[in-house]
């Protein structure tokens, strides 16, 4: 595919750029999220497709935010035929969950998006990636700028392969060093006052609990990994941003220093937390798909060893550099587990979508122990089911499960459960833990059934191991 | 007068008392679903426990377990006492 030339490729407003390009002649459409729930530019440009009445839209967002309102206006006009997207949250979620779309909603992982997107299954004809910093020729970075995210490994597929790259910033330098997105793969760039707020851009939720039962599960966890002896020299590792996983990194930390052990790399969303490990010699490399906090975003041209990584080398099951094959560990959460082990952080107990899976099933396929924590009870909904009401990750790729009232194994893993054979911990069956959590809660009456299919969720394998229904 | 006993809180419920022509529970709860009789009955169990009748139950319940349900129910009816 040729790209133009460097010179010429930046455009000073939408509507210039939708009098070079016919915007009704290109519906598959995509964007990213790492500016979260402070990204202006998704809504800037969806807003030219309801002003323009585009129909048939086929929207390939990485991941779908609250603030993402203008998806919201198109669905009430009818105007998207099938979203594909690795997590959605808030009123589009819940518009869809009560709605439905005309076409349908595909739930991938985070490896998975960026695989279907280079094997050429999702085709788009134009990925706006909004970038808070580039030169002029289309090089550009996350991690420099006043509205600065940290790695950009979301849009890396996108900007390889969708027919029109077009780059939206705030912020043009004369030379970008390293770029993530490379200029050869860039038309179009278009500079505005703003890509977001500062304040909605950073998550905010990279807090260590310090809730009672989330420190138990965590010390639970550390316990557990202590008797599974998994925290040894050149250990990988992977948590996520959530208070109770923090937690458990924080009790590895001590663990690895307490025993002088050192880490060969830790992935995934990066934290503060993470980058105190690397910066005191505990951690030999962080691999970084997404930044959590500013701290994070800040280490990137500080630290050699933080490395910003594409969704693709992160966790496309056919990437030859994937990440996340060598890991040894990651921790999860769950809204729901089932007898079975299968995960769900997809939709809640009512059917209503709350999320996806970003990363969860990724990484619960590829790592070697999967430690899937949560409290046993949330807001007196027992978290163990019978069968999840939505399957994220299957449970042949979960390993443990550890709650503050006992822990159970998959009953796979024996020689996980050989290992624990004189445990000093509670290791009970999971239906035993389903029967503790009954006797706080009692039996919830089983939602009713729903029969009217909306969606699916699609494995990294490609496979279909679940579909989404109308509530 | 409404006399009240309780929190917005997660796992907590607010609950809500006034005395009425006769007996009536209104429940409004994040797992009406799977816990909406549940509810009512800890509510009617206690309102019999404690021999009261012509009352208006308000549960503004956010997943609380039956034994807070019971205990914010019991101070409601205390704080109208006084």
């Amino acid at each position: 595919m040729t790209k133009q030339a460097n010179t010429n490729k930046i455009i000073k407003t939408f509507d210039d750029f939708y009098n070079i390009i016919d915007i009704h002649q290109y519906k598959n459409i995509s964007f990213h999220h790492h500016l979260r729930n402070g990204d202006y530019v998704l809504n800037m440009v969806l807003n030219h497709y309801l002003e323009k009445k585009v129909n048939n839209i086929n929207l390939y967002p990485s991941a779908i935010f609250p603030s993402y309102s203008s998806i919201l206006h198109l669905l009430e006009n009818n105007q998207i035929d099938n979203i594909t997207t690795n997590y959605c949250n808030g009123p589009v979620a819940e518009f869809i969950s009560n709605n439905g779309l005309s076409g349908k909603l595909t739930m991938q992982t985070h490896g998975g998006r960026a695989r279907s997107i280079i094997e050429g299954r999702s085709k788009i004809d134009i990925a706006y990636i909004a970038v808070p910093t580039c030169d002029p020729s289309g090089n550009a970075v996350g991690y420099l700028g006043n509205n600065r995210c940290g790695a950009l490994g979301y849009p890396i597929a996108d900007s390889l392969h969708a027919s029109k790259v077009v780059l939206i910033t705030d912020n043009i330098v004369d030379y970008v060093d390293s770029p993530e997105i490379k200029s050869e793969n860039v038309d179009y760039i278009i500079t505005i006052d703003s890509i977001g707020d500062k304040q909605g851009i950073i998550s905010g939720t990279t807090q260590v609990t310090k809730n009672p039962i989330g420190v138990k599960i965590a010390k639970n966890t550390a316990k557990l990994m202590d008797e599974l002896e998994l925290i040894k020299p050149g250990f990988s590792f992977q948590s996520g941003a959530g208070g109770i996983s923090l937690k458990v990194t924080d009790y590895v930390k001590e663990t690895m220093k307490r025993q002088n052990i050192k880490a060969s790399f830790f992935s995934g969303g990066i934290t503060k937390y993470h980058v105190d490990m690397l910066e005191e010699g505990l951690v030999e490399k962080l691999y970084d798909v997404q930044c959590f906090d500013l701290e994070a975003v800040d280490s990137i041209s500080r630290n050699t060893n933080h490395i910003p990584i594409s969704a693709s080398q992160y966790a496309n099951p056919n990437d030859p550099l994937m990440v996340i094959k060598d890991l040894d560990i990651v921790i999860l959460g769950a809204t729901e587990i089932d007898y079975d082990f299968n995960v769900n952080v997809t939709t809640d107990s009512h059917g209503t979508i709350i999320g996806g899976s970003g990363g969860h099933s990724d990484t619960a396929s590829e790592a070697k122990v999967t430690i899937i924590v949560s409290p046993l009870i949330k807001g007196r909904i027992p978290t163990v089911k019978k069968r999840v009401t939505t399957i994220t990750t299957l449970g042949k790729n979960i390993d443990c499960f550890v709650t503050e009232r006992g822990i159970a194994i998959n009953p796979n893993r024996k020689d996980l459960l050989k290992k624990l054979l004189n445990s000093k911990l509670k290791i009970v069956p999971i239906e035993e833990l389903a029967h503790i959590a009954h006797k706080y809660t009692n039996i919830p009456k089983e939602a009713k059934k729903r029969d009217k299919i909306i969606g699916e969720v699609e494995d990294r394998t490609l496979e279909i191991i679940d579909y989404l229904y109308l509530k | 007068m409404k006399y009240s006993a309780g929190s917005y809180e997660s796992s907590d419920c607010i609950v809500t008392v006034s005395t009425h022509s006769k007996t009536d529970i209104i429940i409004e709860s994040i797992v009406f679903e799977q816990f909406g009789d549940q509810i009512k009955d800890v509510i009617s169990n206690t309102l019999k426990e404690q021999g009261i009748k012509d009352i208006l139950v308000e549960c503004f319940d956010k997943g609380a377990l039956d034994y807070t349900i019971k205990s914010r129910l019991l101070t409601a009816l205390k704080r109208m006492e006084e």
